[in-house]
């Protein structure tokens, strides 16, 4: 009985109120996009926030804690800060301090990564040939954090099909507060 | 049940508002503090040799430092601050490179550890390797620098106070003046 009228409700949400809802939840995703281009035009990075995925820079960091990036092109980067920098041919960005630095008089930087928790350089990480990284290679260098914020993305990343199941519960989601709402 | 379930969403929410909330605190309260601190560096013995770097398949100069440290962190850490990633850099110019940066020496410590640094003539962790070979007689200075590591907020790059100017030997070890 309680669902019939349930949607009987639904059917009697009129076309304009209808509308009202998707322009409601166009607005949600607009501001959310609008957020998240406005901080890497701020910032100067690609990924203003990344999530760190591996335990190289403990205890520092740990998986799933979260990174705000700056990349100010003014500001050189300097021996004993926090980059992120992704490999040719890699997707995955790697979150790794410099520890050496050369620039040339016309102001050419190359520099030398290594994970604090890692015994070595970083020189077995790089594509084969490479010795140095460059600006280029650059996301951003990291200057604020939030610990464990980021472990929804490492959760959704180890279990793959949670990611099929959350997108599902996701629309599912959106659908009832539609209906709900009105 | 649904008043269960909406309590437990309530109970939630708030939890998780309170969390953010003390989070933000922790970060504003202690953002404005001064990390620095004085710092005593001494080179007790330092070298240049000229050998083959390894991976980069070139003879590069290679310096060889004994150095002192005497440093006292323990007024930096506060509830905010987690850990001190500290590492001594050897800044230098050569006619390549306009600014060279070498880490030589870092250590990690942690809130709650000893953070009185008395280090006496000790090796450099890491290789000192120039990019090229300019090592020999130039002016390098070398300076004790942390990072601030908070348990939520800017992650703060902190020099000493003091810093050394030494100058590397004119000549490689081992070689006729």
């Amino acid at each position: 009985n309680i669902k019939m009228e349930m949607f009987d409700d639904f059917k009697r949400m009129n076309k304009r109120q209808v509308y009202y809802q998707v322009l409601n939840f166009g607005m949600i995703i607009a501001s959310a996009l609008m957020i998240w281009k406005g901080m890497m035009v701020a910032t100067g990075s690609e990924s203003p926030i990344v999530v760190v995925l591996s335990g190289s820079m403990e205890p520092a960091f740990y998986r799933g804690d979260l990174l705000f990036l700056g990349n100010d092109r003014s500001d050189p980067i300097r021996a004993g800060e926090i980059v992120v920098f992704k490999i040719e041919g890699r997707d995955i960005p790697i979150v790794h301090r410099v520890i050496k630095v050369h620039e040339t008089h016309e102001g050419k930087i190359k520099f030398l990564t290594k994970g604090d928790n890692n015994e070595v350089d970083d020189r077995g990480l790089y594509k084969p040939g490479q010795l140095w990284v460059e600006k280029h290679h650059v996301v951003g260098r990291a200057r604020g954090f939030v610990p464990y914020v980021g472990m929804v993305t490492i959760i959704m990343n180890d279990y793959p099909k949670l990611k099929a199941f959350n997108s599902v519960i996701l629309n599912l989601l959106i659908l009832l507060i539609f209906v709900l709402r009105q | 049940m649904n008043t269960f379930l909406s309590r437990l969403n309530t109970l939630f929410a708030f939890s998780i508002s309170v969390v953010a909330a003390v989070t933000f605190a922790c970060f504003l309260t202690t953002h404005f503090l001064d990390y620095t601190q004085d710092v005593e560096i001494e080179v007790k013995k330092a070298i240049v040799k000229n050998m083959e770097e390894f991976y980069v398949g070139e003879k590069h100069d290679l310096g060889h430092l004994r150095f002192s440290l005497k440093a006292n962190m323990t007024p930096v850490f506060n509830w905010n601050c987690k850990e001190l990633f500290l590492y001594l850099m050897a800044e230098y110019e050569t006619p390549r490179n306009k600014i060279n940066q070498v880490v030589l020496w870092d250590k990690i410590i942690n809130r709650g550890e000893n953070a009185v640094l008395d280090l006496k003539k000790v090796h450099a962790k890491y290789y000192f390797f120039d990019d090229g070979s300019e090592l020999r007689g130039k002016n390098i200075t070398l300076s004790l620098h942390w990072n601030v590591i908070p348990n939520a907020g800017y992650l703060w790059r902190v020099k000493g106070r003091q810093d050394l100017g030494y100058t590397l030997p004119d000549s490689y070890a081992g070689s006729r003046v």
